[in-house]
């Protein structure tokens, strides 16, 4: 080990805190964490804060008003590496939902005096803004992969972060594949791995929390959900959850639609 | 074990089955087989001949699987499910090594859990006749290659295998295309072929070992008459005759390798998600990544062995990106090595006609299809 410990922040944007209080969840390896790093900058779990600069920022959260913009520029400039931490920061998060409608309309409707909000009309991921090392998918993130990436960061080696289907997760867990013995649809075959096949492990189709794998078939898997008997409807919720706006969940009903 | 042959088939009656597994028992061996689990027939372990999924069939179709309860007490009434004996001998995830680090350097330990569960004699109980030749692919690849593999030939070298022959193939058996079934070939301690007539329910055993042979002889049974055989072939005769798919092989390797340009190619690359289930469930699948973990303080590794798939793109990532980007070249890769360059390789096809690529594709590619379709545009006069 360095004399130096390397130091840590952990950066909020627009998001629930969810990501951040998986790391909090890190209960058994948060001590010897604490001993390896420096926690500099995360207000979650203490006060002091640390200025710059950072040799690996956390950023959970998305783009979302004006003033993000220049805050996350100036967390870029502090931080040796950045890593996104979620859907939010990696694809913009269910806020994008606002991406595919007028958010000005939307705010008069949820806001008593949408003249006091000051808001952009699109949540767009970190690496819209700026450049990003690496994007760690889910939502909320696996504590697993979190604590690979920090371990991965501190030996200067190539984190295991699989970008491959769900698919495989899930028959190397054993899981009985739903869409086949039930018909149910399941969005695992396009989503990027990471959550160990939780949902399939209970019998339930993957709903994409870990937004798009590396090579998503689209048409293919929505022609297949289409023959389960899955309207445009259905095909519409499955896809505008947490990473909506990640391609090629974006574009892939359109995409369907157009070329029909 | 000995390659002694054992002539003399018996008949053991199901009233008396309990006792060839109580024999198995007693000879040290814990006793994994087929059972009913999350609505498919599964491997695990096997408290009692009970058990099994007595009673129950299914429907196999491009993916698709159903059980459903046949009218009668059969207890091998059922083809292949989704694990197969892979999963006990190469398990999906596995730790190869562990170091940990010390004053003066570091020390590596091998002697895990992982070696005791290697070294525990297990019965393979109602091995089929396209997963016994499966394992004998995977032998040729882990025990029989350069260089043994450590901890497959520790498990294969205790499993005792009881296989079973089919008399129900499902939607998406091919085994008899690829000469592997629907009877069961060599590389058995004992096979058994289950008669359900007017004789009764009774069970054709045959010893393909001592120790299979000498299991028989350990049970209450009979000597086989003509009558029985007559039985046991009328049973292969039967399944043979309803097998759900075909593949026709005639000079599969060549005809793979002047096709690799053809427009199938571009078709199955449109369905193919390249989510790799096929290779997963395949019970000839080989293929692995190693990894490294490291705990947080760097002080405790891991290296870990956990299946892979030519169907990702990290399987061909080398420096500089990834070899095979495009579905198209994927899934062509899969299916030119498992029925042709497999050949060249090991001296066998990859694929010995189990059908759950099939079954378990969740878009329901059929290799069988693929071929027949390649071939179909390879006929001179096709067109393109
Ligand atoms: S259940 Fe979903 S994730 Fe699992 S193998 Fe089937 S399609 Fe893939
Ligand atoms: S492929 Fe043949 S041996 Fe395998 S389960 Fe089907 S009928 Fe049995
Ligand atoms: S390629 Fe398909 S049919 Fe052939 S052995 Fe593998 S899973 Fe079975
Ligand atoms: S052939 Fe089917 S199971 Fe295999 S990768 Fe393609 S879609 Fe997945």
């Amino acid at each position: 080990m360095t004399a130096r410990r390397p130091t840590l922040a952990v950066w909020k944007f627009a998001s629930c805190d969810g990501c951040q209080l998986s790391l909090l969840d890190c209960e058994d390896e948060l001590l010897p964490l604490a001993g390896t790093v420096e926690i500099a900058h995360f207000l979650e779990a203490s006060s002091a804060v640390v200025n710059g600069p950072y040799d690996l920022s956390l950023v959970e959260g998305s783009i979302t008003v004006p003033s993000d913009i220049e805050r996350i520029s100036q967390v870029r400039a502090a931080s040796r590496r950045l890593v996104t931490i979620g859907a939010c920061a990696t694809a913009g998060g269910i806020q994008a939902l606002r991406n595919f409608a007028d958010a000005p309309e939307m705010a008069a409707v949820v806001y008593a005096r949408p003249d006091y909000v000051r808001t952009l009309s699109t949540s767009t991921p970190i690496s819209a803004h700026v450049p990003v090392d690496l994007e760690l998918r889910g939502c909320p993130v696996d504590k697993g992969q979190l604590l690979e990436v920090i371990s991965a960061f501190l030996a200067e080696r190539r984190p295991d972060i699989p970008s491959y289907s769900v698919c495989v997760e899930c028959k190397q867990r054993g899981n009985v594949c739903v869409m086949v013995r039930d018909g149910v649809p399941c969005l695992g075959p396009v989503t990027h791995a990471g959550c160990g096949a939780l949902c399939p492990a209970y019998a339930r189709g993957c709903y994409g929390c870990f937004g798009p794998m590396d090579s998503a078939n689209m048409p293919s898997l929505l022609a297949t959900f289409r023959a389960c008997g899955v309207g445009d409807d259905g095909i519409e919720r499955m896809l505008h959850t947490y990473n909506a706006w990640a391609e090629p969940f974006r574009s892939a009903l359109d995409d369907e639609v157009d070329s029909r | 074990m000995g390659d002694a042959v054992h002539p003399r088939p018996a008949v053991i009656s199901r009233a008396d089955l309990p006792a060839l597994v109580d024999a198995i028992r007693a000879q040290g061996y814990a006793l994994l087989g087929p059972t009913v689990r999350d609505g498919t027939i599964q491997l695990g372990e096997l408290g009692a001949l009970e058990d099994l999924p007595i009673g129950w069939g299914d429907e196999q179709s491009p993916g698709s699987y159903r059980l459903h309860r046949r009218g009668h007490a059969r207890l091998f009434g059922w083809a292949v499910g989704p694990g197969s004996w892979k999963q006990m001998l190469f398990p999906s995830r596995e730790r190869m090594w562990s170091a940990d680090r010390t004053d003066d350097g570091f020390v590596i330990r091998t002697d895990d859990t992982d070696a005791a569960q290697a070294a525990r004699k297990v019965a393979f109980f109602g091995v089929r006749p396209c997963e016994l030749a499966a394992i004998a692919v995977q032998d040729r690849v882990f025990v029989h290659g350069a260089v043994p593999d450590r901890s497959y030939s520790a498990r294969r070298e205790r499993a005792l295998v009881v296989a079973v022959d089919c008399g129900e193939p499902s939607g998406t058996c091919f085994c008899v295309s690829m000469g592997t079934g629907p009877s069961t070939g060599p590389g058995y301690d004992l096979a058994l072929t289950e008669l359900d007539d007017e004789r009764g329910h009774r069970f054709l055993a045959r010893g393909g070992t001592d120790i299979g042979a000498q299991l028989v002889r350990g049970v209450p049974h009979r000597d086989a008459d003509a009558r029985d055989h007559a039985a046991a072939d009328a049973v292969i005769a039967s399944a043979t005759a309803r097998m759900g798919r075909q593949l026709d092989t005639t000079d599969l390797p060549a005809l793979l390798e002047r096709t690799l340009e053809s427009p199938r190619w571009d078709d199955v690359a449109q369905r193919c998600l390249t989510c790799a289930n096929c290779t997963l469930v395949c019970p000839t699948c080989f293929c692995s990544d190693w990894v490294e973990v490291a705990d947080l303080s760097g002080d405790h590794v891991e290296r870990w062995r956990r299946w892979a798939s030519c169907f990702t793109l990290a399987f061909s990532t080398v420096h500089g990106g990834t070899v095979r980007a495009s579905a198209r070249s994927r899934y062509r890769q899969w299916l030119t090595h498992k029925l042709g360059t497999w050949w060249d390789q090991f001296g066998t096809s990859g694929c010995v006609g189990c059908g759950r690529c099939i079954t378990w594709c969740p878009v329901g590619i059929d290799l069988t299809e693929e071929v027949r379709a390649l071939r179909e545009l390879d006929r001179p006069g096709a067109a393109p």
